[in-house]
């Protein structure tokens, strides 16, 4: 029976064991600190800060793993929602991995490269926190000084131009109708600011996927 | 046991966390690397999509510590380090974090250090509030993922473009993020600034602070994304000549590192503060 379960199902079995298994032990943390320092949460409180926390999280949670589970793959998605910094890391990442190894994410191929790359990711940068955290002291001086706060603020601009290169070259003619959209949106409509692009993925996703199928139908592509 | 938000124990305890999640990468890695060998992939390659990804990944684990370094400041070291190391961000662990203070009076930056009950409250509120994915994926992961098999199957071609479509209108999206503050050419007022008013902690009092930009300012980041682009591209055309074909392993790092070190004089030049 073991042998005849196919790579993606187990990759899904073993996902599915150590995501809920995560998901338990982190929950198990305010618990802990219940215990060890014998303290009740204020629980009036505590539903105040998280109904409107829980609500908005929620949502954004929901929309991302539904836009954001097809391209990540399944070993990816597993190791992506737990690991976090998927639009500003681990995708970026799996794109890449994906475009140098010129593979489609939809073979098995495409699924083994984008999981390499999203772990070794996971691992560089639990990796580089823990460094962050022991050398805390010297690190702080040199991490917060105000010249290079800059940098450190348009990592997504820096992230996309490169990305966008890559990906818009090959992929042109079904990307400059979702880019002038998304440009026109966003200059000149002020309610979406940063905090917005996340919602915006799922709808500049879906407008492409139109423009794309209309483009496949008439032969264009 | 006596409270306080750097205890040896609450280190010991994320730690352990911590461990468990590397340990979930690292077995997610070794068997997608020995899936490689199954499937006959050249092992050469894997090796470069190795290097390459966790030369990209420095930077944005960089600005992780950052935001830990952050956050310590209030919560103590242990739970920024537990919460950016799993799913999180500095923007979601600081609105988590004040959702549950400003229900106990308590505020990010406040003089008076946080009692264990308000730490407690804090913990389950960052906690509890980012779940969504974590259960999720396990819930519709496999079904999603199927839907695109069969899309495959059904036509190759569509399926591949169907994907490339996904990818695109991400990046679409963020690249439209990129203009978002252009508009601040025209809306500017007569003396060219931008007023931003933001909640800011002043003497240990929470309190709404407007500062003051220049109208360029919006052109940031689109100047840092216009450097980063034109290193990709000089990287591309360098990578034709077959001695530099090393390079396609790092033009993305490359241009992410320009594009970063650039916004240092961007934003000299475009963005920065006012003194009114």
């Amino acid at each position: 029976m073991k042998k005849n379960i196919s790579y993606i199902d187990s990759v899904h079995r073993d996902g599915r064991i150590w995501n809920l298994s995560v998901m338990f032990l982190l929950l198990m943390f305010p618990v802990a600190i219940a215990l060890i320092f014998r303290v009740a949460p204020d629980w009036g409180a505590l539903l105040k800060g998280l109904i409107p926390t829980v609500a908005m999280y929620w949502t954004v949670g929901a929309i991302e793993t539904v836009t954001f589970v097809p391209m990540l793959g399944a070993g990816g998605s597993y190791l992506s929602f737990v690991t976090g910094n998927i639009s500003n890391l681990k995708l970026p990442c799996a794109l890449n991995a994906l475009e140098q190894n010129e593979v489609s994410a939809n073979s098995e191929e495409g699924e083994v490269i984008s999981t390499i790359a999203i772990a070794t990711s996971s691992i560089v940068t639990t990796l580089i926190i823990v460094l962050g955290v022991v050398l805390i002291i010297p690190l702080t001086p040199i991490l917060s000084a105000p010249a290079l706060q800059p940098a450190f603020q348009q990592i997504l601009p820096a992230l996309f131009g490169g990305l966008g290169v890559a990906f818009v070259s090959k992929n042109w003619k079904i990307a400059i109708a979702p880019i002038l959209l998304m440009l026109v949106l966003f200059i000149f409509v002020p309610a979406l600011d940063s905090s917005m692009v996340g919602m915006m993925v799922p709808v500049s996703a879906l407008f492409t996927i139109a423009i794309a199928r209309i483009f496949y139908k008439k032969g264009v592509l | 046991m006596e409270f306080s938000i750097n205890h040896p124990i609450i280190f010991l305890i994320a730690g352990l966390l911590i461990a468990v999640v590397l340990a979930q990468s690292v077995y997610f890695l070794v068997k997608a690397l020995r899936r490689s060998k199954q499937l006959g992939m050249d092992p050469k390659k894997i090796r470069k999509t190795i290097t390459t990804a966790a030369i990209f990944t420095i930077a944005p684990a960089v600005a992780i510590v950052i935001s830990i370094i952050t956050l310590s400041k209030n919560l103590g070291l242990p739970l920024p380090w537990l919460r950016l190391s799993v799913v999180g961000s500095l923007s979601y662990e600081t609105v988590a974090a004040n959702n549950a203070l400003n229900a106990m009076d308590q505020f990010l930056g406040s003089p008076i250090p946080l009692t264990a009950q308000q730490y407690l409250n804090v913990t389950i509120v960052m906690t509890v509030s980012i779940m969504m994915g974590i259960w999720l994926v396990p819930a519709i992961g496999k079904k999603l993922q199927n839907g695109m098999t069969k899309l495959g199957n059904r036509d190759a071609k569509w399926a591949d473009t169907f994907q490339n479509s996904l990818f695109i209108g991400m990046i679409a999206a963020f690249l439209g993020y990129v203009f978002c503050d252009v508009s601040q050419l025209w809306t500017a007022d007569k003396n060219g600034l931008i007023a931003k008013t933001a909640e800011e902690v002043v003497n240990g009092q929470q309190m709404d602070v407007t500062r003051y930009y220049p109208r360029t300012t919006g052109l940031v980041p689109v100047c840092v994304m216009a450097v980063s682009a034109i290193t990709m591209i000089l990287c591309g055309l360098l990578m034709r000549k077959p001695k530099l074909k090393w390079l396609s392993e790092y033009a993305l790092p490359i241009s992410l590192i320009v594009g970063m070190a650039a916004a240092i004089p961007i934003t000299a030049a475009l963005g920065q503060e006012v003194v009114r």
